[in-house]
């Protein structure tokens, strides 16, 4: 299989990716996604093929450990049903124990069960892959950002830009082309446009393709085949791990908002009538020479 | 919070303001308290992990009391020699503070595998077993009597050991924490 | 705690019973009821209330993540996760602390400023004046170990910067790092004790909060005009014509809170926290919460370690020296033309330097932090001193109602024959 063989060795270099060079780092485009703005809400059918993706591509390398089976039906997520979620538990191994004799052993998973890991810590992980352990996904859009810069990251506060991570991983993972001439590539590295510094230990994980996709009445693939569809339907998948009550926090947010906006107007004028009893609010001070306040 | 005095004109308009403001603040500060009381509930992991226990009855010998937990409670199995067993069919039911018949705290045709929450219906301290006037249990806190059904026979405990659902998969295996389908 | 005696009689028999033991019915009906406001009070004024509200929050939300949390190296991130994901609601109660921390500093820094701009340390307010520079610091102390406790990489490496800092300290400096650390770099007993200071600190904080307070009635509150109160007219009780223009605000600010807690929830935070502490790696990018940044440009805009140290210290501590190098007699900026200009000229350092914080310390950069730094030491140690001799003040109004109503027309005040004049004789 292709694919493992170039998985073997998929790692990120470094741990830390919003290092600013010195020089230009290239900034990701910004995409389209379901979860943006104070509305939000992931698309069932993208974060069950990033889910597909994650499986069959990512997770021969990258943990999910933060991640229960259990999770993937709960609401606001893929809400796969429980029966799938249960079967799918059951095709991990899971080490459970000691049992009785005191010894470890391995049953099939649970839906209370979390992801377990590929590899059994992290310098077995480091070890299978030439030194830099690949790092778990659970929080991945969360950990990355890329720098924003003055006025932007004013001008996001408004737009309500959070959706930095999820841009740059898709940018990562479709970064992937040749050095340019007289960049050269040190062993074990490959040139990636978006990575920081250039130089990624992760070979490219993805090519066209490789992930068949649930088809359509139609008997066409729900979705194309492609990387960039790939990159960006596991990165809303990774967005939903990342913050499994994303859907809750924005919903609940927005009855705060309007239950805040009307409690103030009231107070606003409670305030108006309680202060005409000494003849209005009267603030600040007249500037010199004296007038009357306006 | 809103403040009521009526000493001005207009007493409708004001009272309702008032009112309303006052209305709306209770309902938000109480709303406010929802999410920090429900955070003190278990968690999703807890609750999920209640899921039910496999137990393996083989290697129970008869006379032998294991405990297991299922929801972090608790739970003795007991494999009940015949002589338990009569002993604990030979009661009058009547007579018994908690009355129940030893058929209703058994599987049908597991006569020998009693299956009781561990903690004393008293106030939850754990009776040991094989112990007290009926060789049931007998709990070291404050002296409550269980037969060799988990019935309350003696002492301040006021009902029998509960039975938790269980299910038998087969003669040699329960789960705990299912209910019998069928 | 008003010094002026109270009039207030409790009408039940029970009431009198008691208040004749514990007179507390009385020390709040004259602090916060009938305690007189001057009734110019602006919505700079407000912020007081907020920043009471704001602590109470983070302490409420503080508990209760507190029965979730595991303040132990290799269980904190995770522990923080569990909130995050299976807790009822912990993500909200999370989000609510974390950015908490920083509208509590939004809220502080208004408060701050509105003092300098208003001279509200001035006499006769310097006692409440340095309480208040004293919870500023607490406050740091706080928000510095809070973001430790996720025990992620910002958490580590802002722990072992800002420890290190203490090594600067000729002699003993290495000994004190030692014992702050509990060990020989920053591990598991760090994270310990900071979670048990964490939890400490806002309760020292409430303290000098009532000390703050206390220390507010004697002299009474400023005012824009920044002349003192001087008949019933100019006052107003403090219930409910300030208490309810105090919950206004704190409503309208909770807007601004909840903003950010429902749709930026990690704008305020870095990226690089959600990575889990890692010892052998730096993030390239350190930098502090953004309510830091202007200290942590001082610290770094002096090329020496033990120098650094001493301003980004000396930055806060002047602070506490205001009330005596500022020469001027009159109180509001609003009646000093020229210190105006000054005092927005520091505003604007002040935002320079901390966007030059988020920046790395290389190139003009550094040489833009100095001057700035510079600047920021000289608008204590010159502007405010001389400014006070050469500056020709406008003339102030007679009283504060003379000033925001015009002299003719006069609106209720506080009621006649009540207690209206604070002591503030300044």
């Amino acid at each position: 299989m292709m694919t493992r063989t170039l998985l073997i060795a998929a790692a990120f270099l470094g741990l830390s990716v919003p290092a600013f060079a010195a020089g230009e780092t290239p900034v990701p485009p910004q995409l389209k996604w379901t979860f943006q703005g104070p509305f939000g809400t992931f698309d069932r059918a993208q974060l069950q093929r990033g889910f597909k993706v994650y499986r069959e591509v990512c997770a021969s390398c990258h943990g999910l450990s933060y991640v229960s089976f259990r999770n993937l039906s709960a609401p606001g997520g893929p809400e796969f049903s429980e029966a799938q979620v249960r079967a799918l538990a059951a095709e991990y191994k899971i080490q459970d124990g000691p049992n009785d004799a005191g010894d470890m052993f391995e049953r099939p998973g649970r839906a209370a069960d979390r992801f377990p890991s590929p590899f059994p810590n992290e310098n077995a992980a480091a070890a299978a892959n030439g030194g830099k352990a690949p790092p778990d996904l659970s929080l991945m859009p969360k950990a990355r950002t890329y720098e924003r810069g003055f006025p932007w990251f004013v001008t996001d506060v408004f737009r309500q830009y959070s959706e930095n991570g999820a841009d740059y991983l898709v940018a990562l993972l479709n970064g992937y082309e040749e050095a340019p001439a007289g960049f050269t590539v040190p062993a074990g590295g490959h040139y990636n446009h978006y990575y920081p510094g250039h130089v990624i230990a992760m070979p490219k994980p993805l090519s066209d393709g490789q992930v068949e996709y649930p088809k359509n009445e139609a008997g066409q693939p729900q979705a194309p085949e492609t990387v960039d569809q790939y990159a960006r339907d596991v990165t809303a998948f990774l967005t939903w791990t990342a913050e499994p009550h994303l859907e809750a926090r924005k919903r609940l947010g927005f009855q705060v908002m309007l239950f805040l906006i009307v409690l103030a107007g009231l107070l606003y004028f409670t305030k108006k009538k309680i202060w005409a009893r000494v003849g209005g609010e009267v603030e600040g001070h007249a500037t010199p020479p004296m007038t009357h306040n306006p | 919070m809103a403040e009521t005095t009526t000493h001005v004109a207009e007493p409708t308009r004001r009272d309702f303001l008032y009112i309303a403001t006052g209305a709306a603040a209770a309902v938000g500060g109480a709303t406010l308290v929802w999410p920090f009381i429900q955070s003190l509930a278990p968690d999703a992991a807890t609750v999920a992990a209640g899921a039910p226990v496999e137990v393996d009855l083989t290697p129970i010998a008869a006379g032998q009391i294991v405990k297991v937990f299922w929801r972090g409670k608790l739970i003795f199995i007991r494999h009940r020699t015949p002589e338990e067993i009569k002993a604990a069919q030979d009661v009058n039911v009547a007579s018994l503070r908690d009355p129940q018949p030893d058929s209703a705290r058994v599987k049908q045709g597991h006569d020998q595998w009693l299956v009781v929450f561990g903690n004393c219906t008293h106030l939850g301290c754990v009776p040991l077993g094989q112990q007290g006037e009926y060789h049931g249990w007998f709990c070291p806190c404050h002296g409550s009597v269980f037969d060799t059904s988990g019935r309350v026979r003696g002492g301040p405990a006021p009902i029998n050991l509960p039975i938790p659902p269980y299910a038998f998969a087969s003669d040699t295996k329960v789960i705990i924490g299912q209910e019998a389908t069928a | 705690m008003s010094q002026h005696p109270t009039t207030y009689v409790p009408k039940s028999a029970f009431g009198r019973w008691f208040e004749s033991r514990l007179p507390i019915a009385g020390l709040i009906h004259s602090s916060f009821i009938a305690f007189p406001v001057p009734r110019n009070l602006t919505y700079f004024w407000t912020f007081g209330a907020i920043l009471v509200f704001m602590l109470v929050s983070q302490i409420v939300t503080g508990v209760f993540l507190a029965m979730y949390y595991t303040p132990n190296a290799a269980m904190a991130f995770q522990s923080v996760e569990h909130i995050m994901r299976d807790v009822n609601y912990g993500w909200l109660i999370r989000y609510l602390h974390a950015n908490g921390a920083s509208m509590f500093f939004v809220a502080v820094y208004i408060h701050i400023f509105r003092n300098f701009y208003y001279g509200s340390y001035k006499a006769p307010r310097e006692v409440l004046y340095i309480l208040g520079v004293i919870i500023f610091l607490l406050m740091m102390a706080t928000a510095f170990m809070g973001y430790v406790l996720p025990w992620g990489q910002m958490s580590f490496w802002g722990a072992t910067v800002i420890t290190n800092l203490f090594s600067a300290i000729p002699l003993v400096g290495d000994t004190i790092v030692s014992y702050l650390w509990g060990g020989y770099s920053v591990g598991n007993p760090t994270l310990n004790r900071f979670f048990s200071l964490h939890y400490l600190l806002p309760f020292m904080i409430a303290g000098v909060v009532i000390l703050h307070v206390w220390a507010l009635h004697v002299p009474g509150q400023n005012n824009p005009t920044g002349i003192p109160i001087k008949s019933g007219k100019d006052a107003v009780p403090f219930t409910p014509y300030a208490t309810i223009k105090d919950i206004f605000a704190v409503v309208v600010f909770l807007i601004f809170f909840a903003y950010w807690v429902f749709y930026l929830p990690n704008y305020l935070g870095h990226a690089d926290n959600y990575i889990p502490a890692n010892p052998a790696v730096t993030p390239s990018h350190i930098v502090p919460e953004w309510y830091f940044l202007p200290f942590y440009a001082i610290l770094r805009a002096i090329p020496d370690k033990l120098g650094g140290v001493i301003a980004m210290v000396s930055a806060i501590l002047i602070w506490c020296l205001m009330p005596w190098l500022d020469t001027s007699k009159v109180r509001s900026t609003a009646y000093r033309p020229l210190y105006k200009q000054f005092f927005w000229v520091f505003v604007a350092v002040c935002v320079v330097l901390g966007w030059l914080g988020s920046r790395p310390a290389e190139g003009w950069y550094v040489i833009a932090s100095q001057i700035c730094t510079v600047y920021y030491f000289a608008h204590f140690l010159i502007v405010l001193p001389v400014l006070g001799f050469v500056e020709r003040p406008l003339p102030l109004p007679n009283s504060i109602l003379e000033s925001v109503m015009g002299v003719q027309k006069g609106g209720a005040g506080m009621p006649a024959g009540a207690n209206a004049e604070p002591q503030s004789k300044g």
